[in-house]
């Protein structure tokens, strides 16, 4: 389904404006800005709770900005319909950090999952165009096997297989090789590559993989505890002069400055019989 | 989409048009099977189809299917680089005979 081009001016896919948001009364997110634009792989980065699946769903509209904006396609998608949204949302594939497979499923019927759920098209052509995509992402031949028979790499490829049975414009991919060994994690980078160049897919993807970012990425946004810390080409990042953006390249963790009086608290609050 | 068929030599040419996605691959479907349900040999024309998804492919690849149990040709003419690019990530483009144009085909060329 093609939803109408929009009478936007600019090309982004998605346009976050100063997007702030919280959890409770924690503020995760703070005045994020970023355009994603069309057939480009945006790679976004960042220290473990600074944010970034936070962002993630936003950009899929899956939660609400308590302050700022986005704009997915050039629309609002808090000003859409259910249908309207329902439309945009069968634009977009996604594989969740923690987004297994379903476990009763076989891996064809994992992959075909969408397609069972939002298109009425004949089953023999379901079952086509879940192997096609199992092909794509080599997994040619395990059509059969259940998730719980497959290996760490092989559960993210077939999840990669069901994000793009749709043929989305749009995917999004939360971690796509944490927890793989480097080979395995470079054929990923290979196929994600072939994918933005076989299909024009504009790609998101989240990664703490510095050398898997380096490849993939036309540009990197790094986040740090909710801030935009830096957003720029590879070249860009790599020659930055920024300390905290160094560290991360540097793989070298901060030295956590304490307050001793508020880490005492910490350690000793709510004890009993103090 | 719209389509067009035609007779050519011992061939039926189904002329596709326009964009194959999933709001109408069903119907590409249908055609192309229905064209091997008579027990024609058929070629598949894609050179005015600006856009086609993998259900679109599929219907294409199942067509092929059949036409092969049937000991029917088939083949595909005037695909796009757009067509090319989405059966080349699934290898297909390795699977279908693909003929630069009807001519070519007839006269036996690639
Ligand atoms: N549903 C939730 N409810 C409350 N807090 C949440 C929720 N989801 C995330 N958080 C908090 O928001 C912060 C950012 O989380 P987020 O998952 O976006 O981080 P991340 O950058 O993806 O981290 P990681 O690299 O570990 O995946 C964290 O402190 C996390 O604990
Ligand atoms: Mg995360």
């Amino acid at each position: 389904m093609v939803v109408e081009s929009e009478s936007t001016k600019d090309e982004s896919v998605i346009d976050v404006q100063d997007l702030v948001t919280y959890y409770g009364t924690r503020k995760i997110l703070d005045q994020v800005n970023l355009k994603v634009r069309s057939g480009e792989i945006m790679v976004i980065m960042g220290g473990s709770g600074s944010g970034k699946s936070t962002l993630l769903r936003h950009m899929l509209a899956l939660n609400q900005p308590a302050a700022g904006a986005i704009r997915l396609f050039g629309k609002d998608p808090s000003k859409l319909s259910a249908p309207q949204l329902h439309a945009i949302r069968q634009r977009m594939g996604v594989s969740f950090q923690n987004g297994a497979l379903f476990n009763s499923l076989n891996v064809e019927e994992n992959v075909a999952f969408p397609l069972r759920e939002h298109t009425r098209l004949d089953e023999n052509t379901i079952r086509i165009m879940a192997r096609m995509k199992l092909e794509v992402v080599n997994l040619a031949g395990f059509e059969k096997l259940m998730p719980s028979q497959l290996s760490g790499g092989m559960v993210k490829r077939a999840a990669l297989a069901r994000a793009i049975v749709m043929d989305p414009s749009l995917l999004f991919f939360d971690e796509p090789s944490a927890g793989l060994d480097p080979v395995v994690s470079a054929d990923l980078d290979e196929l994600i590559l072939r994918l933005r160049d076989a299909m024009k897919v504009t790609i998101v993807v989240v990664t703490h993989e510095l050398d898997s970012a380096f490849r993939i990425a036309d540009r990197i946004l790094v986040l740090d505890k909710g801030k935009v810390l830096i957003l720029g080409t590879v070249d860009e990042v790599k020659s930055s002069d920024n300390k905290r953006v160094q560290n991360l390249l540097n793989r070298k963790s901060e030295d956590v400055i304490v307050n001793p009086d508020e880490y005492l608290q910490r350690l000793t609050d709510d004890l009993a019989g103090l | 989409m719209t389509y067009l068929i035609e007779e050519k030599n011992d061939y039926l040419v189904v002329y596709l048009e326009g964009e194959v996605d999933l709001s109408c691959s069903p119907e590409a479907r249908r055609v192309i099977l229905d064209c091997l349900q008579k027990q024609r040999h058929l070629l598949v024309d894609l050179s005015r189809v600006s856009y086609i998804d993998s259900s679109g492919v599929a219907s294409l690849v199942e067509g092929y299917q059949v036409s092969r149990s049937k000991n029917l040709n088939f083949a595909l003419v005037g695909v796009s680089d757009n067509a090319l690019n989405v059966l080349k990530l699934a290898r297909l483009d390795q699977v279908f005979p693909i003929y630069t144009s009807i001519e070519a085909l007839l006269q036996g060329g690639s």
